[in-house]
């Protein structure tokens, strides 16, 4: 059975652990999306949009969904490995994107703020999920259709216009199996309405022996003046494979920083649109992808300047060593009506290696003419110069190479507002530079 | 302390040192003076282990080692310090982790005890106080945003921190005035002492009042043409290099 008709069959398993839950609205809407994944395909590299990130070896395989696996259960302590600690916040724990009541933590919040677990809250609350779920994101491919179709849990944080949730959201997607190769398929809505402000730490961690597809859809619906920050930082396994789909609206005055740190898998595909409804708004992209061995790093990120007054930032960066591939396509369109529009965009990358490769496509498509927008893109090697002036003040060379790598990453990691967040991140940079572990205690 | 034998070295295959000799004993200071090109910045460069520059042929013995057999840190930490004419930019790197990283790093080897951050930060403020630069420049990045003589002067700090005991000065002088070259000059003259060497590499004669050299050499064509004291350093700020280059002429 190819890994299509595994998706389609194993639907009817699921359905069947579902009791009175397939009676609720969203599991019409998963019944939908499996329609649609029925009639259309994994993305080829025939298509433009995947022509750099050949996915056949995910299609390849026939991954289980989490519902219907073998549940694996973390003690706290265990968990408490992955965790970003020292940062004041809510938790949210997901294994294999099943939502874990007894690892979570969520403190108290400002009155009317919503956060919890999709699954939960569409049985208490569906009302204020439908009016969200789904409303952004279209499926344009097959993972995103997957992805509905098992969309059984993930993160929801609803924020009630004015509401200022002041700790941050940490949900740590954790994706382990015991000796099966499992499908998890978090499905994440952030809600931020007028004048509120939100940030959440998305903490993407693998255990496992075994390769897993992580397939993630997150809708975030940033209102009015609202400010909403996702921290996404995903250091998984060399056998990972991750999909994520990210797909924000923003309404006038308002601020979507949006930092994605990868540390690679086997194949790890990011697409991060957001569209523009509304004068004034910001937008800020900073990525950091850093992968070596033979990791795959496809982001695709996307503003559409749909109105007038509005500016756009980005700042991508990548270290890459080994065999390792990376792909940046930065799409920025200005629309006619979006005059006076601000639009930056950089990727830089290092290559530390000569097997080491990167494809990089600024793809800007401008219909106003009373805009300012800008692109570069650099690919380069460390600056031997720079690496003998450290040596030459008695600093070892791998030690002169990681601080000069280190120093490229700071542009990115210094945007970071969290500080203990930031720090643990350059913990996990120096990790992955030198192939040890940093103590965080 | 360093015994140059006819070091000979090239750049892109390109011959710049043509047979250098050249011995330097502790407490002295040396200063190496040639036109551009000559292949001053070169030996600088070869004797801290640049390795865009190649050795073909020579010895050189730093503390009865072979110097040409270490890479760079090996050097920096048996004490060889080079202030870089062009020194480089860290952005994202402080002076303070920059210069505590190095000077743990020569610790160890020397089997000494890691300093207490309390202990590397009060020796760090007490050099910096002495070159009069400013506390704030400790957090900063580092060279980053420094004005030419700022960066010059961070090059003397750090010369301070690690207490080399031999010191290249690369064209230390070029884009300084006359203040900064005063409070560089003097950052070495408060280092100078009987166990440590300096050999001063520059174009002019003007750092040499303020330095004052023990033994001047005239490199030309990646040879030590003509050696002297500190008036032959006058003698050349006066007539040029073109009397020197005719002699040479002649002898050979």
């Amino acid at each position: 059975m190819n890994s299509k008709d595994f998706y389609i069959d194993s639907f009817k398993k699921f359905e069947s652990k579902l009791n009175g839950e397939s009676k609720l609205f969203i599991h019409q809407l998963r019944k939908e999306a499996l329609k649609q994944f029925e009639t259309s395909n994994f993305p080829t590299q025939k298509n433009e949009e995947w022509k750099y990130t050949d996915v056949s070896p995910i299609v390849r395989q026939s991954f289980i969904p989490a519902v219907n696996a073998v549940q694996v259960s973390f003690s706290k302590e265990e968990v408490g490995k992955y965790l970003f600690k020292d940062v004041d916040c809510h938790l949210l724990v997901f294994i294999n994107g099943l939502f874990s009541e007894e690892l979570s933590l969520i403190n108290e919040l400002p009155k009317g703020v919503v956060v919890g677990n999709l699954r939960n809250l569409s049985k208490e609350n569906p009302g204020s999920i439908e009016k969200y779920f789904g409303k952004l994101s279209k499926i344009e491919n097959s993972f995103n259709s997957l992805n509905a179709a098992y969309s059984v849990d993930g993160l929801v944080a609803i924020v009630p216009d004015g509401k200022i949730v002041e700790k941050p959201i940490q949900v740590l997607y954790l994706n382990s199996s015991a000796n099966e190769e499992v499908l998890s398929s978090p499905r994440n809505l952030i809600v931020a309405g007028k004048n509120s402000q939100v940030s959440v730490i998305a903490n993407y961690r693998g255990v496992s022996d075994k390769s897993y597809l992580s397939n993630n859809v997150t809708e975030v619906f940033v209102d009015e003046y609202a400010v909403v920050s996702v921290y996404k930082i995903q250091n998984e396994l060399d056998e990972a494979y991750h999909i994520e789909k990210v797909q924000a609206k923003q309404g006038k005055n308002s601020v979507f920083n949006h930092y994605n740190i990868a540390f690679g898998g086997a194949i790890v595909r990011n697409d991060i649109n957001a569209v523009h409804n509304g004068e004034n708004i910001e937008t800020h992209y900073y990525g950091l992808y850093m992968i070596n061995g033979k990791q795959h790093v496809d982001n695709h990120t996307f503003v559409d300047h749909a109105k007038p007054n509005c500016m756009s930032n980005e700042l991508y960066k990548g270290i890459l060593d080994e065999n390792a591939r990376g792909v940046f396509n930065g799409k920025i369109i200005v629309r006619q009506d979006a005059q006076k529009t601000n639009a930056y965009q950089q990727n830089k990358t290092i290559l530390l290696s000569k097997s080491a490769t990167i494809d990089t496509k600024p793809q800007l498509e401008i219909f106003a003419d009373d805009v300012k927008c800008s692109h570069g893109a650099t690919v380069g090697h460390l600056d031997e110069v720079s690496e003998f002036y450290i040596r030459s003040r008695g600093v070892p060379q791998e030690l002169a190479k990681s601080m000069l790598i280190r120093a490229f990453a700071n542009d990115v990691i210094e945007t970071i507002k969290i500080e203990p967040l930031k720090e643990q991140i350059n913990h996990m940079i120096f990790e992955h530079l030198h192939k040890i572990e940093v103590n965080n205690e | 302390m360093l015994s140059i034998k006819n070091l000979q070295a090239t750049v892109d295959g390109k011959e710049i040192l043509n047979g250098i000799n050249l011995e330097i004993k502790a407490g002295e200071i040396h200063a190496i003076m040639g036109p551009n090109g000559s292949g001053k910045s070169t030996l600088a460069n070869v004797l801290t282990g640049n390795k865009s520059y190649e050795v073909t042929n020579g010895e050189v013995s730093f503390v009865d080692k072979d110097l040409l057999e270490m890479n760079p840190e090996t050097r920096a930490r048996e004490g060889m310090f080079l202030a870089f004419q062009y020194p480089i930019e860290i952005p994202g790197v402080s002076n303070a982790t920059f210069l505590k990283t190095a000077l743990n790093e020569v610790r160890k080897y020397k089997g000494l005890e890691e300093l207490t951050p309390k202990q590397f930060l009060d020796m760090l403020k007490e050099k910096a106080k002495a070159l009069g630069m400013d506390e704030s420049m400790i957090s900063r990045y580092v060279n980053v945003g420094f004005s030419g003589g700022e960066k010059k002067r961070n090059e003397i700090l750090q010369m301070l921190m690690l207490q080399p005991k031999f010191v290249l000065l690369d064209e230390t002088d070029s884009g300084l005035d006359i203040d900064a070259l005063k409070i560089v000059s003097n950052g070495v003259n408060i280092y100078k002492n009987p166990n440590t060497a300096f050999l001063v590499v520059t174009h002019y004669q003007r750092l040499l009042n303020y330095i004052v050299p023990d033994y001047v050499h005239v490199l030309y064509k990646g040879r030590i043409i003509k050696s002297g004291t500190k008036e032959l350093a006058l003698e050349l700020e006066e007539r040029g290099y073109d009397w020197l280059v005719a002699e040479q002429a002649e002898v050979v």
